[in-house]
Formats: C-alpha cells, sequence, structure tokens
C-alpha cells in the first residue's frame, strides 16, 4: 500500500473514560500491560505497508507526544514521509484549536496537498484491533467506491453501548443507504468502526467544501450530508474491535487479554504490535508469588498474590499482597498485605500496606495518576 | 572532531566451554539473563559511561552478533559523529590474514583509530556480565598521568591462578603481572579491562607486531611489556559483580543468581540500564494452571506449566504439567505436557516433546568432552527437536538442529551425547 497515506485522529476531550482521560487524550490511555490505544491504530499502518502517517492531536496531547517520539519503534523516522504529528496552532488563516474531526484535517491541509499518494486510510486512535487494510483497499477499488466505511456487526456489544456508534445500513452490493451517527434506538448492529479509506483528493476537496460552509465534523458534516451524492461503501471486518471510549469497554477489553484467542488475534495473526521500549529487564518472581490467568509485563517484581488481572511494566507486588481482576499501571506500588479486587490503578500509584479496594466489575474503582492511597 | 575515549570491544572469542551453546555463534552473542546477550553488559556501559565510539572485533562466527548489533540502534550508538562500527578481518593489498590474537585484531585496526583521534582507547571484552562506569575509571587514569590503567577486581586466593595477577604498591601503582601464575602474589586480577593513552598503545602493538614470538595477546604479551618497559601503569579497584561466563557451570550460576531476592547483580537500576534490540512481544501470561516461583520470565511467554529457579527467555511456551527447575530456556522454545525439565540449559527456538524428563539420575562423566562438560548440566542446543517420552540424563550434551531421526534410544543416559558435525549435517 505504497500509493496510501494515513491519519490518524486522537479524539477529542472524553468524559466516559473519566480519570484516565483527565491527563491524557484517549489515544494514549494505557493499554494490555505495555501498550498505549494508538499503537494498535499506528502499527495496523504500518503493518499494512503505510508509510507517511499524520496524527492531529489536541486534547492533552503531551503524553501522546512523548509516547511517539520520532516514530522509531514503528519504522517510521525516516527522511521521505514517517511521522508527523500535529498540535493546533494560531495563525491568520487557522483559528486555533480544531472544533471537530474535518476541521482538525482542514488545518493541516497542507499536509495533505503535499503529500503524494493516491489514497488515504482514516483511523481513530482510540480502538484496539488488529487489521490489514490491504483487503479493504482492494474492495474500495473493485466497488469503484467514493468512501469506503469499515463496519462490524457489533453483537458483543450492549445496546447502551450501540447507542454511542454509528449505525449503518447496507444494501445486497454493501453499497450504504443509512448512516444514524449515535442513534437513541439503533436499528441492528452493524456499525461503523470509524475507519474510512477514499481518494487523497476527494479528501481535500471535501474538507475545503465543509470548512467554506463553516462545518467541521467528518461524520455528521460530510458522511452523512453526502450519502446519497456519493457512493459510500461498507467494508466488513470480522475480527476483534474494541474502542476503549468507556471505563466498561476499557476493563472488558483488557480482561479479554486473559482469553488466548482473542491475544492471538490482538497480537500475532495479522502483524506485530510495536510500542515504545522501556529497556525493562524481565519480570521477577519471588519465592511466595502466586499468579494465575494473569499478564504480566516486564520490569515487575512479583511476592504476592496476582489473578484474573493485567500488571503493567515496573508494577512491584508486596508480599501478602492479593490483586484480583484488576489493571495495574507502569510503576505502581502495591504494598504488603494489601488487596484489591475490580480496581483500576493508573500510573505510579501506591497503594499503602493492608489497605482494601474494592470496585463492581461493572464499575471498577479507579485510582488516578500518581495517588499514594 | 577528536575524541577523548573510545572504546574497541573485543568479540571474536569461540567460547569453546560453553559448548553447544557457542557452536553456531560467538560468545559474545550468547543470550543471557532472560532477554539479553552477553555484550549488551559491555555496549551498554559504554553508553551509559558516555562513550560513543564504538568498534566490535570479530571474527568467530560472526552473523548472529552483527545481526544484534546492526547500526547500534538499541544502544542509541547511531550516531553521525562515532556510534557502532564492526570491524571484522579484511584482506590487505597482498594478503588477507585472520586476526592471530586480542593484540594483533587491534594492530590490523590501528587506522580505525587514528580516524576518530581517539586519545585515549579503552580495551573491552565482549564476553563479560558487569557493571561499570568507565568514565570514572577515566578520571582515574588522568589523575595519574597513565600510560596504562589496568581494572582489577580481588578474587579468591584459591582461584587466583587463573587470572592476570597484578601486584601493585599502595597507591595502586602495577610493579608486577603474572598470566594465570602458579603460585600467585596477590589476588588482584585483571578484568580485562584496559585503558591506555593511544600513542602508547600504538607503539607497544607495532613492536609486538614485529616480534615473531609473541602470541599478539594483551594478557600475555602487552601487559608483561608494559611492566617490563617500566611505564606508568594502574590497578583500577573495581569491587561490583563481575563475572567471566565462560563455562557452562559459570554461565549457569550467573543466570541463577538473578533469580535470587535481592541479586547481587541488579538488572532493574533505572539509571543504568542494560539495552537490548526489542523482541516486539506482549507482556507474557500465566495460565490458571500455571506457577512460577524464584524465576525471571520475559515478554511473550506463555506459562500453562510450574516454573521454579528458573530463567525463561522471550516467546517460550511452557505448556501444562510440565515442570521446569533450575533451568534456562532460551527464546521461542517450547517445553510440551508433563515434561520435567531439571538442572537444564535449553537453546533458542527448541520444542521439547510431552512427557520428556531431562537431569535424571546421577552425573556421570562425559564421553563426549569432559572439559567442556563437566557438571551436571544438561545442555540441549538450539533449533532441537527432543522426541516425545525420552528419558534424558545429567551432563549431557545435545547438538543444535538435532531431529528425531537422530534419536537412537528414547533414554539417553547421563554423561552421553547426540552430535551433528557442523549445522549442516557434513
Amino acid at each position: 500500500m505504497h500509493n496510501t497515506m494515513g491519519i490518524i485522529l486522537t479524539g477529542g476531550k472524553n468524559n466516559r473514560l473519566k480519570e484516565l482521560s483527565l491527563e491524557r487524550s484517549i489515544s494514549a490511555v494505557p493499554f494490555g500491560g505495555k501498550y498505549r490505544a494508538i499503537d494498535f491504530a499506528l502499527s495496523n499502518m504500518v503493518n499494512s505497508g503505510i508509510r507517511n502517517i499524520g496524527i492531529p492531536t489536541q486534547y492533552n496531547f503531551r503524553s501522546l507526544m512523548d509516547h511517539l517520539g520520532s516514530g522509531k519503534e514503528w519504522d517510521l523516522d525516516r527522511k521521505n514521509d514517517g511521522l508527523f504529528i500535529f498540535p493546533p496552532y494560531l495563525s491568520e488563516y487557522s483559528s486555533g484549536w480544531y472544533r471537530g474531526t474535518a476541521d482538525a484535517m482542514y488545518s493541516n491541509i497542507t499536509f495533505l496537498k503535499r503529500s503524494n499518494e493516491e489514497f488515504v486510510v482514516i483511523n481513530q486512535g482510540y480502538a484496539v484491533y488488529n487489521m490489514i487494510y490491504n483487503d479493504m483497499l482492494e474492495q474500495h477499488v473493485d466497488k469503484d467506491a467514493d468512501i469506503t466505511i469499515a463496519c462490524r456487526y457489533m453483537h458483543d456489544f450492549s445496546q447502551e453501548e450501540l447507542t454511542h456508534l454509528g449505525i449503518i445500513e447496507r444494501d445486497s452490493e454493501q453499497r450504504i443507504i443509512d448512516f444514524q451517527e449515535k442513534p437513541l434506538n439503533p436499528k441492528g448492529n452493524f456499525a461503523s468502526m470509524g475507519i474510512y479509506i477514499l481518494k487523497r483528493k476527494l479528501l481535500i476537496s471535501l474538507l475545503e467544501e465543509s470548512a467554506a460552509h463553516g462545518y467541521f465534523e467528518f461524520v455528521k458534516d460530510i458522511l452523512i450530508k453526502k450519502l446519497n451524492e456519493l457512493r459510500l461503501y461498507a467494508y466488513e471486518f470480522k475480527g476483534y474491535w474494541r474502542p476503549l471510549t468507556t471505563i466498561q469497554l476499557y476493563y472488558r477489553a483488557n480482561m479479554e487479554l486473559l482469553n488466548p484467542e482473542v491475544r492471538y488475534e490482538l497480537f500475532v495473526k495479522n502483524g506485530k504490535i510495536f510500542t515504545k521500549v522501556k529497556d525493562e529487564p524481565p519480570a521477577k518472581y519471588n519465592e511466595e508469588a502466586v499468579v494465575k490467568n494473569s499478564i504480566i509485563a516486564d520490569g515487575c517484581i512479583i511476592e504476592g498474590h496476582v489473578e484474573n488481572s493485567i500488571i503493567f511494566r515496573g508494577v512491584k507486588i508486596k508480599k501478602g499482597a492479593a490483586v484480583k481482576n484488576s489493571i495495574i499501571m507502569q510503576g505502581s506500588i502495591v504494598g504488603e498485605n494489601a488487596s484489591l479486587d475490580n480496581c483500576i490503578l493508573d500510573k505510579n500509584v501506591i497503594i499503602s500496606l493492608g489497605k482494601q479496594l474494592n470496585g463492581d466489575p461493572n464499575w471498577p474503582l479507579i485510582v488516578g495518576k500518581g495517588v499514594t492511597v | 572532531m577528536a575524541k577523548e575515549i573510545i572504546a574497541l570491544i573485543l568479540a571474536g572469542g569461540e567460547g569453546s566451554r560453553l559448548g553447544v551453546l557457542s557452536k553456531l555463534l560467538a560468545k559474545p552473542a550468547v543470550l543471557y539473563g532472560g532477554k539479553y546477550r552477553i555484550i549488551d553488559f559491555t555496549l551498554s556501559n559504554c553508553i551509559n559511561s558516555g562513550i560513543d565510539t564504538v568498534g566490535v572485533l570479530t571474527q568467530y562466527r560472526p552473523l548472529q552478533l552483527n545481526h544484534h548489533i546492526g547500526i547500534g540502534k538499541p544502544w542509541d550508538l547511531d550516531r553521525m559523529n562515532g556510534g557502532v562500527t564492526i570491524l571484522s578481518p579484511f584482506t590487505k593489498q597482498h594478503k588477507g590474514e585472520w586476526y592471530s590474537g586480542s593484540a594483533d585484531a587491534v594492530y590490523q585496526n590501528i587506522h580505525y583509530v587514528e580516524e576518530q583521534g581517539a586519545e585515549n582507547v579503552i580495551i573491552l571484552s565482549g564476553d563479560h556480565v558487569y557493571k561499570m562506569n568507565y568514565s570514572l575509571m577515566l578520571d582515574f587514569h588522568k589523575k595519574n598521568n597513565a600510560d596504562a590503567t589496568i581494572s582489577v577486581i580481588n578474587v579468591k586466593p584459591e582461584e587466583a591462578s587463573r587470572y592476570g595477577i597484578m601486584s601493585t604498591t599502595d597507591d595502586g601503582k602495577i610493579y608486577e603481572f603474572e598470566e594465570k601464575p602458579a603460585n600467585p602474589k596477590s589476588t588482584l586480577a585483571s578484568m580485562g579491562v584496559y585503558l591506555f593513552k593511544w600513542p602508547v598503545l600504538k607503539e607497544l602493538l607495532v613492536s609486538d607486531h614485529q616480534n615473531e614470538q609473541s602470541e599478539h595477546d594483551f594478557g600475555k604479551n602487552i601487559i608483561p611489556m608494559l611492566v617490563q618497559e617500566k611505564r606508568s601503569i594502574w590497578a583500577y579497584p573495581f569491587s561490583g559483580y563481575w563475572r567471566d561466563v565462560g563455562t557452562i557451570q559459570s554461565y549457569w550460576e550467573s543466570n541463577m543468581d538473578l533469580v535470587t531476592r535481592v541479586p547481587q547483580f541488579n538488572l532493574f537500576d533505572p539509571f543504568w540500564k542494560i539495552y537490548t534490540p526489542n523482541p516486539v512481544k506482549p507482556a507474557h501470561y500465566i495460565s490458571d494452571t500455571g506457577h512460577v516461583t524464584r524465576s525471571i520470565i520475559a515478554e511473550g511467554c506463555m506459562i500453562y506449566g510450574h516454573v521454579r529457579n528458573s530463567v525463561i527467555f522471550p516467546g517460550v511456551v511452557i505448556e501444562k504439567s510440565a515442570l521446569i527447575e533450575d533451568s534456562i530456556i532460551m527464546s521461542n522454545s517450547v517445553v510440551k505436557s508433563c515434561s520435567h525439565i531439571r538442572r537444564t540449559i535449553v537453546g533458542e527456538k527448541t520444542t521439547i516433546g510431552s512427557n520428556v524428563a531431562t537431569g535424571v539420575g546421577e552425573f556421570a562423566e562425559s564421553r563426549y568432552n569432559s572439559k567442556v562438560y563437566q557438571t551436571e548440566i544438561t545442555v540441549i542446543g538450539s533449533c532441537s527437536y527432543i522426541p516425545d517420552n525420552t528419558v534424558i540424563g545429567c551432563n549431557v550434551a545435545i547438538d543444535n538442529h538435532v531431529t528425531a531421526d537422530d534419536f537412537t534410544s528414547s533414554e539417553i543416559p547421563s554423561g552421553s551425547f547426540i552430535m551433528k558435525g557442523d549445522e549442516y549435517g557434513a
């Protein structure tokens, strides 16, 4: 896919991820023991052969910038093309803050204009999935589509969760005949994954047109408005996909990693997932360690009990501590005899000795970054 | 631009006493400590000490080593000015020659050092495991205005005869050096870390090259020459963890040191990280049936069985009801169900079938090579396959690339071996 460039949208302010996105873009939320959400979208692009990738970002992007750096870990530190990060800026022609997804792309339209790839893949930085875009591009060309949208039967989502997605209706030729963004009463569960393929030149003209009319949203102001005018097609993706947009989805997707089939699909099947390297030593288990059904990253020192949990890099679980059904992010310390059930500890949390914290499986207890309990 | 100090790492060693572990690769490229290769320690020491120009002298089976080092990215040694350079033997106008010794290897690369404009050169060995700040040694070297500074470590008196032993004055000036003396006069052993003023070293190398009797070795020839010529040579004392993991036993012991509660050798130091290429694997998984104690486990592993007192490298799968004890399992190997691996080193990408037992029974002297295989530990090479139900004794040597056809019996008693010639079966 050397004639395809990529854009990763990183999402705006999100309240549904609570404390986890207070201080970071939702695309930078840590996931699965060592990753951040955006690693999946980015690695998928790299694994598909896309080498020219732009990332407009504005909401608390410091951790995202720090994570991506020069793109070294994704082999995107290149002389030609590579990784481009676009924070908002003020100028005579730009309004400063991005007012929507289309506005974010329009503000960086020079990037699109200076590139010379024929196609653009647009995807979202906050979803975890492992997908190669080549088949989708092939279908796009075969159908002579203007825009192809990756969609999926969301049979594994609750009715409430469906109301946050874009529900798609298509005809037998895969042409999209209806698109309802965040409907109150979803008709069916075939929904958009927020992944689009279109020609670069078409994207430029659509963005210019919507900007001229004062429109800022790619879905609402472009896709839905142009539904009858343009040839929009659905491409069905049958694999695993989770947007990390609510605490419940975030918690569920992490816990689903304990299933070997999900792990195989996410990390092996279509290509490797790259992330920033921390150069930690392998995890160390001391005499008293008891670990069952858990994911443990490098740099951890485990002396306590861990069950059904995801333990990120450099976490210390002290003697007599019991961690169950929890997600413990990088650098946190669970003190002696402390006990955690259904908890999410953000980075660098310290649970002092003997403390007990219990959440609910549907509403895990979140301890914010750097807090000492 | 002139550099105050550059490093040359001697990485051409065969490591013949590591048996099948170093049969297909140079000793510095042998895996160690759950994710590293031995040379990572020296390379990381260099960059952590602020040395950004490093020449790596290779000779014996360099493919794996070259691939590992690449352009030095993991160590931040991919530099415009300096960085890492692999220095392999090369042909010259009239003839080509191999490096005939450590000093000859450096002699043949004088042009590299000159090109870097180095004032001082530190000669390092790529097959030692330690963390050391060479910049402190450089300060010591400059303070004494030394021609050469040799890093020394205190060893046990009974082990002193295995090392190059220094005798020093109270303030650390060396007046005598003996390589592997029968009756050592002190316990200050050379660590194979030599810091020279480059003009001094160059002069010595040139005169050593002209000496036909010389073995062209730093320990045997260059250092004695320094002493003989009464140059200003100083002993720089080092007191941390330092191991020459040159034998199967010392290699195994040093890996096992890492699983103790508070290892003497701390890999968790955030200010002295050890770098290595990233295997790009997810965090490891321990299943409901898994049980891990007193062990280190790397990324990408899947543990369904029991592991204790062991070192497990990235991507290893330990199936249900398998038991791994006092063992080292290298990258991407698989141990199938119900196998019992005891006191065994298993190479990379090897598959151990189900219901296999290793380390069974009593020690017996190796019938293959009793100088190399001299302890209880059984060694299985890389890319090998051990058929189901095989019972393997202690001190057994099994080659790399062994297949089911190489097994004539399901019992391989202690002290026996399965060897294949070179990797193409010749």
